[in-house]
């Protein structure tokens, strides 16, 4: 089946450093802004079904030894809202069960609302303005 | 998971031992029989402090190890005379020779350790060390010690290791499963450094310093509930010795879980791996799911089982670890866990049989890897 | 356009035998909306006490439990009421995001609040306690019959304890009493036995939720350095607390004695009953007043529940134990609004299981127990 592309937010719908749950083609999705990017997740955690976009978007933390704590890629973690797992937002990877555990990462893209009017593009929950900008996820 | 058919060993009561094949016994008691037998291997200054004080009268017994519960001290195993474990003939006929192991580990577990007079209980360990090296390990090539350290004082047990680490014969340093602080705390790290610099485990035996209630919620009226919880006390070094990240610091280092059971630990990873996904930012040195360090770095012996009788869980326990490398074979010698010569679980002719009699304890202990089955008399 | 977290999701289909069956939930946390919410339910004289003196326990902290957990207030990030009330403290978003939405027919209130069972001042404790059943009943359980109240009290002093139950006992919103794990003693000890008593007498279980603060370090060799090994020592704790309670002689002296281990988890149970049994029976000389198999108490007199479900790497391994522990004695809970939550949905389709199997353990256990319809 050939993918769509679904219209799921105004890019000024979601700051960088937070999430957005939208829904596209019926699919519960994670929208993240890392700094001017935007990336899309299956918003359901794979292990108990937490809603990913409801979870604190942190850095990964690592050490080499004991008690020599540093903190990396800030921003580009989600950790789930129940149990705590880590989720790189890049990727969909879970950091803590990479090979059993991950969520579906969706491609995305930015395009105006000028360039929406021609398609093909779907737009299932709001009107498309020609002045703004729009998260596109293909699906 | 293993070739169960491949090595065929000669049936039991076979010339080479009990079991047909090669042994070692990771886990026989000897004991102290009183302060007074220690006075020859204390200075002019200890002797003296010894004698005036009356301390060579002293009972030195652990309230972890009552000599003479009936769980500590198998009937047919009872010296006529003194403390049980402080007699080499009965070690000989009833445990060497029956057996027929080609090393035993013995462990003293001695009030000694547990002195709260830092100097005291390092000279007290020193010289039952000295004590060990000339009353046993002299006496009988099959026996190899533990290294008896003061508990309370990291360094002067560092020390203590440091002097022994030369005589070969010393193949762990013997520490209890409950002492004032959880295992792994860095407080204990000259002792799993200097350890780790002679290439010696580190063994672990059930028994606490009551520092701690052992319930970890008061005191109890009876002992039962104490031997139980030494498991619990396991659990806790479990948790303490990886989230502590003991083995991130010192990656060669093994653990050796003696008298501790063994069925608990299976559960009790299930629960640490699945918390470990949510809480590991806590402590990123942890990088693989706990079960999997337990796996590389921790040992169990076998003695006492604790299973249903012939319930099979010796072979589910390898099962859900994933390894038949975990379980050393211990008689713990002089305890009654068993009745007659039914120390193993499982057939001795079988594969696991032979990796926990054999291939397991030397792979877990760098002194004894050299051992020849040929020791055998 | 952006979607309210609350707004139903696409739902993970219910397996068969979930289809329309009320669960009973047996751990769900209460709150106080905010914190003087419980003062009104304390008198005056506690009330002063309480704002001039704070909170008087048995560690470092006078306001916290010392290892700071990994969410705020312990709680599912999701959990936080729009309406400014802490997680649990908001009936009608628990109803909507909990109750409703999973269909819980029952749920047992776990009020973990303020601990009056830990008070060093013994005679707050017991207003505390007073307070906080009276909060449970005329702020959650007037409000919502599908919830059940617990009749907290002070453990450490019975006869305040065996008050305040004689006092709650009578009414039938409360269906059980409940009392901290980590106790002065282990539980098992005499001391507490006038409570056994009490709960033998008016027939309600006595539910130990995990928790607790006696002074003691949490494990047998002192205080852990991380949260993640003081929350598994719950594990260590609810094992000591059976070893007690079983050794020290309780069930000899009150058979008809019901106890709910809550949240401590379920796997570490049947090598706990092996190793007990294999002791017992060497050291039976210590303890005569024992007439059967440690095993044989344990599954008489304890109910485990399910949450934080064990995890093991084969599922087959979870139902294993389970049975190992007997499929009658284990029922469902979720802890809700804690951050290590289960659902309906997650537990049935870890333990794959028979219909008739799975409703015993979601629904029929509990109901039985605590003669819910």
């Amino acid at each position: 089946m050939s993918k769509s592309r679904f219209v799921v937010a105004r890019t000024s719908d979601v700051a960088p450093g937070t999430s957005l749950r939208v829904n596209a083609g019926g699919r519960d999705i994670a929208l993240f802004n890392i700094a001017g990017a935007f990336f899309a997740l299956g918003d359901r955690c794979p292990h108990e079904s937490g809603s990913l976009c409801a979870g604190k978007i942190v850095g990964f933390a690592e050490a080499d030894e004991p008690g020599k704590y540093r903190l990396v890629r800030d921003g580009e973690f989600v950790r789930c809202p129940w149990h705590g797992w880590e989720f790189d937002i890049r990727t969909g990877k879970s950091w803590c069960d990479p090979e059993k555990s991950r969520v579906r990462a969706y491609q995305t893209g930015v395009t105006s609302g000028s360039d929406l009017v021609e398609g093909p593009y779907v737009a299932e929950t709001f009107k498309v303005s020609v002045e703004e900008n729009y998260v596109v996820v293909e699906i | 998971m293993q070739d169960r058919t491949d090595h065929s060993i000669p049936a039991k009561g076979a010339a080479a031992g009990l079991f047909g094949g090669a042994a070692v016994d990771c886990d026989v008691h000897v004991s102290v029989p009183s302060v007074k037998a220690l006075l020859p291997y204390l200075d002019a200054y200890w002797r003296q402090q010894f004698v005036t004080r009356g301390i060579d009268r002293l009972s030195w017994n652990m309230t972890s190890d009552p000599p003479n519960a009936p769980i500590m001290i198998r009937p047919d195993r009872r010296p006529t005379n003194g403390r049980p474990g402080s007699d080499y003939s009965i070690l000989k006929d009833k445990c060497l020779d029956l057996f027929g192991p080609s090393a035993a580990i013995a462990n003293c577990i001695y009030g000694g350790m547990a002195l709260h007079s830092e100097d005291m209980a390092a000279v007290v360990c020193t010289a039952v060390n000295d004590w060990l090296a000339a009353e046993w390990l002299d006496r009988d090539p099959r026996l190899r010690a533990s290294i008896v350290v003061p508990l309370n004082n990291a360094d002067l047990a560092a020390e203590e290791i440091e002097r022994r680490a030369g005589d070969p014969r010393f193949v762990q340093v013997l520490m209890l499963a409950m002492g004032e602080q959880p295992l792994g705390k860095r407080a204990h790290w000259p002792i799993f450094a200097a350890a780790s610099r002679h290439g010696l485990p580190i063994g672990v035996h059930a028994g606490s310093l009551y520092q701690q209630p052992p319930l970890a919620g008061g005191y109890g009226s009876y002992f039962l509930e104490d031997y139980v919880a030494q498991a619990f006390g396991f659990e806790s070094c479990v948790l303490s010795l990886v989230s502590e990240g003991v083995f991130a610091k010192f990656p060669e280092l093994k653990f050796v879980f003696m008298e501790s059971g063994v069925t608990w630990l299976a559960p009790a990873l299930w629960r640490f791996d699945k918390t470990w996904r949510g809480v590991r930012a806590e402590i990123p040195w942890v990088k693989t799911p706990p079960s999997q360090i337990v796996r590389d770095h921790i040992r169990l012996t076998l003695q006492p089982f604790d299973e249903p009788e012939g319930a099979g869980r010796l072979e589910r326990f390898c099962e859900q670890m994933k390894s038949d490398e975990m379980v050393l074979f211990s008689t713990d010698f002089p305890h009654w866990h068993y009745e007659d010569e039914d120390v193993l679980p499982i057939g001795a002719e079988t594969a696991l049989a032979r990796k926990i009699l054999w291939d397991n304890p030397r792979a877990t202990y760098p002194r004894l890897k050299a051992l020849a089955p040929e020791v055998l008399a | 356009m952006s979607m309210d977290l609350l707004e139903p999701r696409e739902k993970r289909k219910p397996g068969g035998a979930l289809q329309g069956l009320g669960v009973v939930d047996c751990d769900i946390h209460p709150q106080f909306a905010t914190p003087g919410e419980i003062l009104t339910f304390l008198p005056e004289r506690w009330r002063d006490y309480v704002r001039t003196y704070g909170g008087f326990y048995r560690q470092p902290l006078a306001d916290t439990l010392s290892h700071p957990r990994m969410a705020p207030d312990v709680a599912r990030a999701d959990s936080w009421p729009p309406g400014g009330a802490p997680p649990g403290g908001d009936l009608a978003f628990m109803q909507r995001q909990h109750l409703d939405a999973n269909n819980v027919d029952h749920g047992m209130l776990m009020p973990l609040n303020r601990g009056p069972g830990n008070q060093r001042n013994l005679e707050y404790g017991a207003a505390l306690a007073t307070a906080v059943n009276d909060w449970q009943i005329a702020c959650w359980v007037e409000r919502d019959a599908r919830l059940h109240a617990s009749i907290v009290c002070t453990q450490e002093h019975p006869p305040f304890a065996i008050a305040e139950i004689e006092r709650c006992a009578k009414d039938p919103r409360f269906s059980q009493i409940m009392l901290p794990p980590k106790s002065l003693e282990p539980l098992g000890r005499r001391r507490y036995w006038p409570i056994f008593e009490a709960a033998e007498a008016f027939d309600l279980p006595i539910a130990l939720h995990v928790g607790g603060i006696n002074g003691y370090p949490a494990t047998g060799s002192g205080w852990p350095s991380y949260y993640i090994e003081e929350q598994h020592t719950n594990v260590q704790g609810m094992q000591g607390l059976i070893t007690s309670m079983v050794v020290e002689g309780v069930f000899e002296q009150f058979p008809g004695l019901r106890i709910v281990l809550v949240e401590g988890g379920v796997a570490w149970a049947p090598p706990l009953k092996w190793r007990l049994d294999k002791h017992w029976k060497r050291l039976k000389s210590e303890a005569p007043h024992l007439k059967r198999l440690p095993s044989e108490y344990i599954h008489d007199h304890f109910w485990f529940t399910t949450q934080p479900l064990d995890e093991p790497p084969e599922d087959s391994d979870l139902l294993e134990t389970f049975e190992q522990v007997g499929l009658d004695r284990i029922m469902f809970s979720t802890d809700y609004p804690h951050w290590d939550f289960d659902e309906p949905s997650f537990v049935a389709a870890k333990l794959r299981i028979g219909p008739e199997k799975l409703r015993a353990i979601m629904s029929g256990n509990a109901r039985e127990l605590y003669g819910l319809t």
